[in-house]
């Protein structure tokens, strides 16, 4: 069997053991809360007839292992359940599924993380090749002083930089990005630009400096002083020799950005009003909407795993030596 | 007389109209603004005008959110599905006033036991269904019932039976005389919803109000345009309406100031004076019934004890958190939770007011000399809880009044906390009626008694005051009511809150309600574009 596709399979069969445990964790952090969803939602109106009414409608009565056991046989069948807010009396007809929930959410998210990052990677890989090349001069200083200072300052204070300027002085983009699925392509990407360019000065800064540093540092190695004694030109040297082998770290630090991408972005969602995954889970959340909540943790715990699985296949595909470890 | 005096009373009595009116005012000088104003005090309001879409930028609004009126937690569904799509049978203007909406009359009989209501002929639902008695008693029956989980149940068990007498009536038959009936059934949770077979149907979102629904995608947006068979002549004014959920203050700011709305609610309050300078933006204020209140548990010591509540009454400057947490923009209250706008309201005596020498001496009178208590609170609560809270104890100092602030987590609080911790904070809508929010807060038994005071003559009084018909009679009822709150009651209220929202200079409007929030809920249906 190849050997990289053995690493893989290893890989994935214990993603999917991490999986299994992180379903574990989530079911029973979220039956700590205190609280639940019939008194969430009915907030000072909850009488106890009303709560209890509630409760057995959405099966929060039964004992919370049978209440796993349901769970998790129903995502292995691709069930996740209907979403709290619909059941019984509260949906009734329109069943409101999880997936129906988080479907167009996922999207928009995906979207978002999509476009963030199309400007990011290639920017900071850019960016940082660059500083490598250029290091100590005033544009490596620049480069460095600006990124580092986009990456100190919450995101929601780069959001509001961004409205107060691109969208209220000068308006050149919309405040909002609240797209709806009939949104054209086109007007999309323009509601988006804020976001994403907010995303994009939150992001780059950790790639950038990874890449820089990830290439200075072979640029000590005796192979590149060799390439460099036959004459080889420092782009050249960089692009051919250095980068070859500075792939493993910058994959690992773009596929944490990626996820962060997805994950995390609830801020700027807010700020934004762009209609995300996180607001999703943050509302379940506070709903105590646990069929929700759930999902969205599973499809968190699962674009983790799969960018650090794609960021390993990377590494060992660009560095043979680590598929027989000693 | 002034000239501008003259040309007010002329347009009063319509010897010239209204675009004359202006017309002079401006030949002497006075901007549109003050004319306009005049006109509104003229009890002539600017014509309203149809067309146009308008957005509306909503501070509420979750993903939860469903059309089921038996929740309804919030605006974001409160004024999209009730103030926008639909009816009840009755409504509450501007004036806090009961007026008739899809009855046409409501008569009470039997001592205001049996309420016989007479619907609007000639009203249909959207998808062009007749409005009949089957719905009346089929939205109601949605609310009642053992298995109910709505947030109207409560306020509907007073209500024995209810059956149609003919298509067009409805007979209501209480369980004891409520002769504030009529503002029971305008209640937003009570929506007229096409009804088969005596269950109502809310799924469809098929209704009788202003507007059609077009889109909905829950804690984004509603999108909505107007029924062309409405029955209420003239209304709606929009084309369309679109509400959007934006839940961040400043992103509801920025909204409204780059145009992607033309309204929002909850304005900042702390970046108030800043959004009053933009010349296209005006900001609307009204003081409504909602209120907050620091209630204490009447039957755990030392609140038991009438003399310890009535120091801790006048150990607080209510000025001080008017003015300090929330920014002005609320009404003083005086430990009775009936705002100053509701009918029946009294004005008890003596108003509570910062007196640390009154609050020292009926700490002494019961027996004390200084006094440790807890306070919880939570932003949950009220936004300011925690803020109320901490000056609260500076100013209880002064009594010799120790008052432990306690921060509790804003998750679980109404499990938790209220009705739970002998003293906390709280926030209540307020109620159209006096007896609506005694019945619910202050009468023994009620659910949500979170003093659980137990005054025998406040709760004799209160049954009574209800079935009387007599207005004079029962306005002095309810001053009495009122009164015995504010001496015995263990509620701290602090203020009455203002509703400041802010909207583009485009829309105009008229009265605003203080009702509900959003102009009594109903904007989409009384506004307009100027």
């Amino acid at each position: 069997m190849n050997p990289i596709l053995k690493t893989v399979l290893q890989r994935l069969g214990l993603g999917l053991v991490t999986l299994f445990l992180v379903s574990i964790v989530i079911f029973s952090a979220v039956t700590m809360l205190p609280g639940d969803f019939a008194t969430a939602i009915l907030g000072q109106s909850a009488t106890p007839e009303t709560v209890a009414a509630f409760q057995r409608q959405i099966g929060l009565d039964r004992p919370p292992l049978l209440r796993y056991l349901f769970w998790i046989g129903g995502v292995l069948q691709g069930n996740f359940g209907e979403s709290f807010s619909s059941a019984g009396g509260l949906g009734g007809g329109h069943a409101r599924t999880v997936v129906s929930l988080i479907a167009p959410r996922l999207k928009n998210t995906l979207f978002l993380a999509s476009f963030a990052a199309l400007i990011a990677v290639p920017l900071s890989l850019v960016l940082g090749m660059l500083a490598a090349l250029y290091r100590n001069s005033i544009f490596d200083r620049l480069v460095n002083l600006v990124t580092l200072t986009s990456i100190s300052v919450p995101e929601f204070f780069i959001a509001y930089i961004l409205m107060l300027f691109l969208a209220v002085r000068f308006p050149l983009f919309y405040s909002l990005a609240s797209v709806s699925p009939e949104t054209p392509f086109l007007e999309r990407v323009a509601r988006c630009a804020l976001p994403a360019l907010t995303l994009v000065l939150v992001i780059v800064a950790h790639m950038m400096r990874m890449t820089r540093a990830a290439i200075i540092n072979l640029l000590a190695s005796p192979y590149i002083e060799t390439a460099r004694l036959k004459g080889v030109s420092p782009g050249r040297i960089i692009f051919r020799h250095a980068l070859p082998n500075a792939w493993a770290p910058i994959a690992t630090v773009i596929a944490l950005n990626l996820a962060y991408l997805i994950v995390g972005v609830v801020v700027v969602e807010v700020v934004f009003v762009y209609p995300g995954i996180g607001q999703l889970m943050v509302d379940s959340v506070s709903a105590r909407d646990i069929p929700v909540v759930q999902a969205c943790a599973l499809v968190f715990a699962v674009t983790y795993i799969g960018f650090n699985l794609a960021a390993d296949v990377v590494s060992i595909i660009t560095n043979p030596r680590l598929l027989r470890p000693r | 007389m002034t000239e501008l005096g003259y040309w007010t009373e002329q347009v009063k009595k319509g010897r010239i109209s209204r675009r004359e009116f202006m017309g002079r005012a401006a030949a002497l000088g006075v901007s549109t603004a003050i004319a306009t104003s005049l006109l509104s005090k003229a009890g002539i309001a600017a014509e309203p005008k149809k067309g146009g879409s308008a957005r509306f930028g909503l501070a509420h609004g979750a993903t939860t959110d469903t059309m089921d009126p038996a929740a309804y937690p919030d605006t974001g569904t409160q004024v999209p599905f009730w103030g926008s799509m639909s009816n009840s049978l009755t409504e509450v203007d501007a004036k806090g006033n009961i007026t008739m909406d899809l009855c046409e009359s409501m008569e009470s009989a039997d001592g205001a036991k049996k309420w016989v209501c007479k619907l609007r002929k000639g009203v249909t639902f959207h998808n062009g269904k007749d409005f009949t008695a089957d719905d009346v008693v089929g939205s109601f029956r949605y609310h009642m019932g053992a298995d109910s989980k709505s947030a109207a149940k409560a306020v509907l068990e007073q209500v024995a039976d209810i059956k149609p007498d003919d298509k067009q009536t409805v007979i209501f038959e209480l369980k004891g005389g409520n002769a504030d009936f009529p503002y029971v059934v305008s209640d937003y949770h009570i929506p007229i919803l096409p009804s088969e077979n005596g269950v109502g149907d809310w799924r469809s979102g098929v209704r009788t109000g202003p507007f059609t629904l077009v889109s909905y995608e829950p804690g984004v947006r509603a999108k909505l345009k107007r029924n062309p068979n409405y029955h209420k002549p003239g209304r709606p004014y929009f084309d369309d309406v679109e509400f959007l959920t934006i839940a961040d203050v400043t992103a509801r700011t920025n909204a409204l100031t780059t145009g992607e709305v033309q309204w929002i609610s909850r304005a900042d309050l702390k970046t108030l004076n800043l959004l009053t300078r933009n010349p296209d933006v005006a900001v609307t204020e009204v003081t409504g019934y909602g209120h907050y209140v620091f209630p204490m548990d009447v039957t755990v010591p030392p609140f038991d004890n009438v003399d310890v509540r009535t120091a801790l009454k006048w150990a607080l400057n209510r000025d001080d958190i008017a003015k300090k947490v929330f920014l002005g923009h609320a009404v003083v209250a005086n430990d009775s939770p009936i705002a100053p706008s509701v009918k029946f309201a009294a004005d008890p005596k003596p108003r509570y007011t910062y007196d640390p020498d009154k609050a020292k001496f009926h700490l002494q009178k019961a027996g004390m000399q200084n006094l440790k208590v807890n306070l919880s609170v939570a932003d949950t609560a009220f936004n300011g809880a925690i803020d109320a809270g901490v000056l609260y104890q500076e100013h209880a100092k002064a009594a010799g009044i120790d008052i432990n602030v306690v921060r509790e987590p804003n998750d679980g609080y109404w499990d938790n906390v209220w009705l739970k911790k002998p003293w906390c904070a709280d926030y209540w809508g307020g109620r159209p009626t006096c007896d609506w929010m005694f019945t619910v807060v202050y009468a023994k038994g009620a659910a949500w008694n979170e003093t659980k005071w137990a005054n025998p003559r406040f709760n004799d009084l209160l049954v009574i005051a209800r079935a009387e018909t007599d207005e004079k009679k029962r306005a002095d009822m309810y001053a009495e009511l009122q009164q015995l709150v504010h001496d015995d009651g263990g509620a701290v209220v602090l203020v009455f809150n203002n509703y400041v929202d802010a909207h583009s200079k485009k829309l105009a409007h008229s009265e605003i309600a203080p009702n509900w929030e959003v102009d009594g809920l109903r904007i989409a249906e009384r506004w307009w574009f100027a």
